[in-house]
């Protein structure tokens, strides 16, 4: 019965999406408010049946019900719960379920704290919300239905993937998605605004806030995938420019120029129509993301088991949704008027300048990840596009941007002086040059792209600070004085400050695992030992161990430096007893300095030994340390007053103004 | 500055920037693309020699041999042709016998010297470029049980089919079949 309910409630959830994408729109124009007004219902009504199905399927799995086709496909008894819950979402149709359910969260909060928003912009928000829900429930229930029954159903199931029963991986899809989705609010608001033909500042302070949710947890998720595939596949490495990896990053890329544009067209008035377009651009590319990932035009983890239906279908869908907006802005775009002007070296000079990197940087990733494709599809012959390829490309683009990323938040609005910012950048620029100077003194034999790095980590998160004193004019007043700006500053100045020196902090960590890591390969029998980077590894042996679904050969081994012993480290090959699949848990041990990292491998008949293979990732933690910090940067601008405030023009209405308030 | 002017100065850097991409990208694609060959390209001496390139097939059954100082030599095929491969390192945990793989490195004497061997994630796939390779050699439907099962399941019918089907019973044999690696 639970199945049968949870598909019922989907196919009603789409029969509210249809009214709530056509009513209101056709309300909003025609001015009859009573049309407009079953908008925000039909956005709670539509979450509730959404929550409902969810609940159905993530019910099924908990119960292990395997006349269940989904279930039985990626569940098994023997499986700890958390992974039954995740296992929900670890397969094809039920990460597009909870795709909808995001999607149809994100717009129920619009009807419930959109109290403040013009009545015409909250039904157009919402009814191109439902719009693009249409889509997906139609998506889901034609060729991806999770609630369809298995007859006969079998004993057990064929358990989930072994390599995403991992805790990072359980909450890197939902993070991912709330990214991907939170985008959809940016992009509903750009079509509602393109309909309106009216883009103001407070239409700014609206879609900020949104874009900003998005850009946190589409970071987060990129994060714990990048975490889950340096500690789970045991290559040693964190980012592989894997297509899917790209297929995340490029809405990344495109959102943190949205939310840097959003901010001029809120506080000056200005670039309008490319923040509408940036809009909806990094919507498609999160469309374009889920396509290349689901229809299995790529080889990688998460092309589930395919169905070329889906492909074409969720083709279809793109070239609606991106063809349709883009034709919308062609055709409204124009008269969007930008009203402040600016100066080339100003404060918007240097966000545009951001948003022109930024850009070109999403096309030549998009170019790398779709090449390959275009190619084989004219019949030019298979080939693919790696890491070299992107290293090439991508890091002599980010350099500039980076190096203007100091001097940026320095300049004022309007006309900036670059000379006077740069003056004041005198100790970044110091702190650069013993940053290069360090890299170079202490890693002899390193790449010279590890000293630029390290100079551009000094430079910007010194850069970052220098702004963060200019701000309380430390140094030109008491110091009590300062402190007490310090204090008063906007949570969002906070944000940015932490976001950019979270930067900074990341590529430090980059450079040091990307430019001097430290590998060796090689056999070992008990009591060998290898040296590696000053490390003494020595190996331990290996011993039979069980877990709950698995059984696993452990191979430990004794870390020393300089005869001091620093602990051990324990790496695991796993058999997962119902797929018979082998995983590889990587023995991480994480210092200041950097990882040390081993990981057996096969057993070698001939000696006795195993094949092992030990790395040192020099300050890898730093990458994680930066992004955290990004993340938390993220938050507090997200907590600012101005976005709980609302919009001005509405200020002047009380009950406006409580459900505001009631939002916080 | 007129307000014409501020514009063209952004036009005017955005197109640089789009130069200097464009030239970045020409150069990199000109050294760093990595081309995709069958054994029986290799066999055809349509394979460069020092240069990078993907090599795919099936692991040939029985083919798969340990060397000193952590190597394994193997042999990949497609049906047609078959291509000795050595590789210095940890095999990917869905490396086996009878499995499709694609390998990345550089042909040196007539041996494939594999730099990388690609991991696939799930044992019921088969890499696209490895089944249209097999498809080229006429070798696609007798490729061993895996390959036709993915033909049904993977590549044509609903998962359904897979679940009751070959693939599912597939899924079985590799577990118990599968003598590499366990």
């Amino acid at each position: 019965m639970t199945a049968e309910l949870g598909h019922f409630a989907l196919t009603l959830a789409l029969f509210v999406a249809i009214v709530q994408s056509s009513l209101p729109l056709v309300g909003a124009h025609r001015g009859k408010s009573q049309w407009m007004a079953v908008a925000s219902p039909a956005a709670l009504l539509q979450f509730g049946l959404v929550a409902i199905a969810f609940g159905c399927l993530t019910h099924l799995y908990v119960t292990s019900d395997f006349s269940v086709l989904n279930v039985a496909a990626n569940s098994h008894t023997d499986k700890p719960m958390i992974y039954k819950i995740s296992g929900v979402w670890g397969n094809h149709e039920g990460s597009m379920l909870l795709w909808v359910l995001i999607m149809a969260l994100f717009g129920c909060a619009v009807a419930a704290f959109g109290g403040n928003l013009p009545p015409t912009l909250k039904a157009r928000v919402l009814a191109v919300q439902a719009l693009v829900a249409v889509g997906f429930y139609l998506f889901i229930l034609l060729t991806s239905n999770p609630f369809d029954r298995l007859f006969p159903p079998p004993v057990n199931g064929q358990d989930l993937n072994p390599l995403l029963q991992d805790p990072g991986l359980a909450f890197h899809p939902p993070m991912l998605y709330l990214g991907y989705v939170g985008f959809s609010m940016a992009f509903s608001f750009a079509i509602a605004a393109l309909i309106e033909g009216r883009v103001d500042a407070a239409w700014a302070r609206w879609v900020r806030p949104w874009t900003l949710a998005a850009w946190i947890f589409l970071t987060a998720g990129i994060a714990l995938g990048s975490w889950w595939a340096y500690y789970e596949l045991g290559w040693g490495g964190w980012w592989f420019w894997d297509p899917v990896e790209n297929a995340s990053f490029m809405p990344w890329l495109a959102g943190t120029a949205l939310l840097h544009s959003a901010t001029v067209v809120e506080k000056r008035d200005t670039l309008k129509g490319w923040t509408i377009l940036l809009a909806i651009i990094t919507f498609s590319m999160s469309l374009l993301g889920t396509f290349l990932v689901r229809s299995g035009v790529l080889t990688s983890v998460h092309a589930f088991a395919t169905d070329p239906a889906r492909g074409v279908f969720i083709l279809v869908l793109l070239i609606i949704v991106i063809g349709g907006s883009l034709a919308l802005y062609a055709w409204r775009g124009p008269s969007l008027v930008s009203a402040g002007l600016f100066q080339p070296i100003s404060r918007e000079g240097a966000l545009l300048f951001n948003n022109l990197v930024m850009a070109t940087a999403t096309a030549v990733v998009l170019l790398g990840t779709l090449y390959p494709l275009l190619l084989d599809a004219i019949g030019g012959g298979k080939i693919s596009v790696g890491p070299p390829f992107f290293n090439a490309v991508f890091i002599p683009l980010m350099v500039p941007m980076i190096a203007a990323m100091a001097v940026g938040p320095l300049l004022n609005w309007k006309r900036g002086d670059w000379r006077a910012a740069l003056q004041r950048l005198w100790p970044a620029l110091l702190a650069a040059a013993i940053g290069g100077t360090g890299a170079w003194a202490i890693v002899t034999d390193g790449p010279f792209m590890g000293i630029v790095g390290m100079t551009l980590a000094f430079w910007l998160g010194a850069g970052t600070l220098v702004e963060l004193a200019e701000r309380m004019r430390l140094g030109r007043e008491p110091l009590s004085r300062s402190l007490s700006r310090l204090k008063r500053q906007p949570r969002a100045s906070w944000g940015m400050t932490l976001a950019h020196f979270g930067l900074a902090i990341g590529i430090a960590g980059m450079t040091g695992a990307g430019a001097w890591v430290k590998e060796s390969i090689q056999v070992m029998k008990p009591g060998d030992t290898t040296m590696l980077a000053g490390y003494e590894f020595r190996f331990d042996g290996a011993r039979a161990i069980g877990g709950p679904n698995y059984t696993a050969t452990a191979g430990q081994f004794t870390v020393s430096r300089d005869g001091v012993r620093i602990g051990t480290l324990e790496s695991e090959k796993r058999i997962y007893n119902v797929s018979g699949q082998p995983t590889t848990e990587a023995a991480i041990r994480t210092t200041v300095a950097g990882d040390l990292y081993a990981v057996i491998g096969d057993r070698d008949a001939a000696t006795g030994g195993f094949v092992t293979r030990l790395y040192f990732n020099p300050l890898v933690v730093w990458m994680w340390i930066g992004t955290l910090v990004m993340i938390i940067g993220g938050t507090i601008s997200l907590t600012d007053r101005r976005h709980r405030v609302g919009a001005p023009q509405t200020r002047a209405n009380p009950p406006a103004r409580a459900q505001a308030a009631g939002a916080d | 500055m007129k307000r014409k002017h501020k514009r063209l100065t952004f036009v005017g850097l955005g197109l640089c920037l789009l130069g200097v991409a464009v030239a970045l990208v020409l150069t990199a694609f000109e050294e760093n693309i990595v081309f995709f060959h069958s054994p029986t390209d290799v066999a055809q001496g349509k394979v460069e020699i020092d240069r990078r390139v993907r090599l795919g097939g099936l692991v040939e059954t029985g083919s798969v041999e340990k060397k000193p100082d952590a190597v394994t030599a193997f042999a990949i095929t497609d049906g047609a042709n078959t291509i000795p491969v050595t590789y210095k390192g940890i095999l990917p945990d869905l490396f086996r016998e009878g499995q499709g793989v694609v390998t990345e490195g550089r042909l040196v004497a007539g041996v494939f010297r594999a730099e990388e061997v690609l991991a696939k994630h799930d044992e019921t796939y088969m890499p696209p470029e490895v089944a249209e390779a097999l498809k080229a050699s006429g070798h696609w439907k007798d490729g061993g049980p895996a390959v036709g099962a993915k033909d049904g399941a993977a590549y044509g019918g609903k998962p359904g089919a897979a679940y009751g089907g070959a693939a599912y019973g597939d899924k079985g044999a590799d577990a118990k079949t599968g003598g590499y690696g366990q």
